[in-house]
């Protein structure tokens, strides 16, 4: 296929804007950039949620500390991901302005800052709080590098469904600091990022298709196709409905979790359905634009019931 | 004896103060992480010497 030849053709090394010699003019916000603070900000927040209604007690300050660990490990996988994209990254209209495609930044700086933050942040997530977090956060850098980036992006369109299991384990370290094991719930919170991930990617790539074409990644609507992804959009999202609602049935969450997680589920399928129906013309961008939109409250609403519910059951305030 | 001056790589202002920025942005990090590593010796106690695996 065509596609797979011009990826073929990006994976020649990208030729640095600035010479060797010359001294570098990256400044710290580059370096910021490279952490991809926007997708940390979920990865923090959904950990943020796993640390704090897992059972059990962890000083505020070891608690901190994980949470940083957590988020930095974050920022290394976005590091290393920017280092090895960068090719993918030059050709795309979203990504061109990043710190390496723009020169600011050389590659092999990046992979250094990925490779010292991702070291660090699984060392210290293991030294100050526990070894079992630590390995599952050095599982979840590992995932979206080799798994996701350097194997999965460029060779199939189930990229980001496996690769989303990446963007789903940060509330499972959270939760194994807290506890140092994995159980039912974080399974559950897991499995509602990962069911998450198909909707909100491929309600975008609807939106970027040509950029993803032209930089050769086969995301699902490039090689499948505008209608078979928004029935895979409809499928996934039927599956979420319910998967947010687990929590509730299983007994982890209440009453107030089970109303958002069902009105939040409620909206995501009637957007999803919008998506599948409306094919042609503005409303099909509107439709994928507007459930692309949502989906981010989605994660980010249920997360929060979830949050709300423990506390208020934490402090007895639930019956 | 060839003049070396060639092979000097001369920085601009803008080099100079992005540099002194990393540099600040490096040595604060070290400096948050020794204090970080500090208060979770106080916060573990004898504890931080536990090492189970």
């Amino acid at each position: 296929m065509s596609l797979l030849s011009e990826g073929a053709d990006l994976a020649r090394p990208l030729r640095p804007a600035l010479s060797r010699a010359e001294p570098s003019l990256a400044g710290v916000e580059d370096y910021l950039a490279l952490l991809k603070p926007r997708v940390m900000s979920l990865v923090v927040f959904t950990a943020l949620v796993g640390l704090l209604v897992a059972p059990g007690h962890i000083h505020p300050f070891i608690g901190f500390v994980a949470l940083l660990c957590i988020a930095i490990g974050a920022g290394a996988s976005g590091a290393l991901n920017m280092w090895y994209d960068a090719d993918i990254d030059a050709v795309m209209t979203r990504t061109k302005k990043r710190p390496i495609p723009a020169g600011r930044i050389e590659p092999g700086e990046a992979l250094a800052f990925g490779t010292t933050l991702a070291v660090f942040s699984v060392g210290v997530l293991g030294v100050l709080v526990d070894w079992f977090a630590a390995a599952l956060l050095a599982f979840t850098i590992f995932f979206y590098v080799f798994v996701y980036t350097m194997w999965l992006k460029r060779s199939t369109p189930q990229n980001i469904v496996i690769g989303g299991a990446a963007g789903a384990f940060p509330p499972v370290v959270g939760w194994a600091a807290v506890t140092g094991d994995i159980s039912l719930a974080p399974v559950l919170m897991f499995l509602i990022i990962f069911l998450w991930t198909p909707p909100h990617f491929w309600a975008l790539s609807l939106l970027r298709c040509d950029d993803y074409a032209r930089a050769g990644v086969p995301m699902l609507p490039v090689v499948a196709g505008y209608d078979a992804t928004r029935r895979q959009i409809l499928i996934y999202t039927l599956l979420l409905a319910p998967a947010g609602l687990a929590p509730w049935i299983a007994g982890f969450a209440g009453f107030v979790y089970g109303v958002v997680a069902l009105a939040c589920g409620l909206v995501m399928l009637h957007l999803a359905w919008r998506v599948y129906r409306d094919r042609a013309g503005a409303s099909a961008a509107t439709a994928a634009r507007r459930l692309f939109a949502f989906s981010l409250l989605y994660v980010f609403a249920v997360f929060a019931a979830l949050l709300v519910d423990s506390l208020l059951a934490r402090f007895g305030l639930l019956p | 004896m060839s003049d070396s001056n060639d092979d000097e790589i001369v920085l601009t202002e803008e080099q100079i103060r992005r540099r002194r920025a990393r540099s600040i942005a490096i040595a604060l990090s070290l400096g948050v992480l020794v204090i970080l590593f500090y208060i979770a010796t106080l916060v573990k106690g004898p504890a931080v010497l536990i090492r189970p695996l």
